[in-house]
């Protein structure tokens, strides 16, 4: 799905993805998990990426058998330095109170992260998380 | 968010009841900071109750209103904050020096 990067879409998008990842009966918890990842990669590219224009936030979600894969991209400005932002803490936009701790969260709440980016060009987040990992070890 | 004030306690309540991030912190900051320049509060408590979802941007919600309450002199409190929430504030540490009280009613008695 594609949205402008209006910050009343934030909702909107982790929402969106939250219904389309319960097709595999995620708990609450990885539920709760991946609408805030959701929602921290979104706010990034609404505020990093057009910091002064509206652009456009696309969102990609994939289903596996026992895994969903979210893709945050944007054409915007970009990330100079990937490993610096991914850094707990980091901020550049102390002044709109962010914490820095966007990154930290998908990193922990997500299985993997990845983060590409080419200055001037855009910024693609690709995250992913099994689901069901409690009920599976049950199973088997 | 509803907000109570105590006067003679130098208590303020803000009862947050919508989800936490980016767009709706600002309008909670807004009026978080206003009622907290005008009444100069010995104590500050936020009460999660009735928020069900928070981002990172309820990390510097809280941090943002934690310095100006000191700026005054007073003390900020986490109350009723769900495991859901409690997960993103320990990402930031900032549970090490904003306490969190559970099962916290607000409806003074006595």
């Amino acid at each position: 799905m594609e949205f402008a990067s209006k910050s009343a879409n934030e909702a909107f998008a982790r929402v969106s993805v939250a219904a389309f990842v319960s097709q595999l009966d995620p708990t609450i918890e990885e539920i709760a998990d991946i609408k805030t990842s959701v929602s921290e990669a979104v706010t990034n590219a609404i505020i990093h990426a057009y910091p002064n224009k509206d652009g456009v936030v696309k969102v990609r979600a994939l289903l596996y058998e026992d895994e969903i894969e979210v893709e945050v991209s944007d054409t915007g400005e970009g990330i100079e330095n990937i490993e610096e932002a991914r850094e707990p803490l980091y901020t550049t936009k102390g002044n709109l109170e962010r914490s820095g701790m966007g990154f930290t969260i998908m990193e922990n709440f997500m299985d993997e992260l990845k983060v590409e980016s080419i200055v001037g060009l855009g910024t693609k987040v690709t995250m992913s998380k099994k689901i069901n990992k409690a009920l599976q070890k049950n199973t088997y | 968010m509803n907000v109570k004030h105590f006067i003679e306690d130098k208590l303020l309540i803000f009862e947050v009841n919508e989800e936490i991030d980016h767009h709706t912190s600002e309008r909670i900051r807004k009026r978080a900071d206003y009622e907290i320049e005008r009444f100069m509060p010995k104590k500050v408590i936020f009460d999660f109750k009735k928020v069900n979802f928070m981002d990172s941007a309820g990390i510097g919600l809280i941090i943002g209103r934690y310095k100006l309450t000191n700026s005054f002199g007073g003390e900020l409190e986490l109350v009723n904050v769900s495991n859901k929430l409690r997960r993103v504030f320990e990402m930031s540490g900032i549970l090490k020096i904003i306490p969190i009280t559970q099962n916290f009613s607000n409806e003074k008695t006595g």
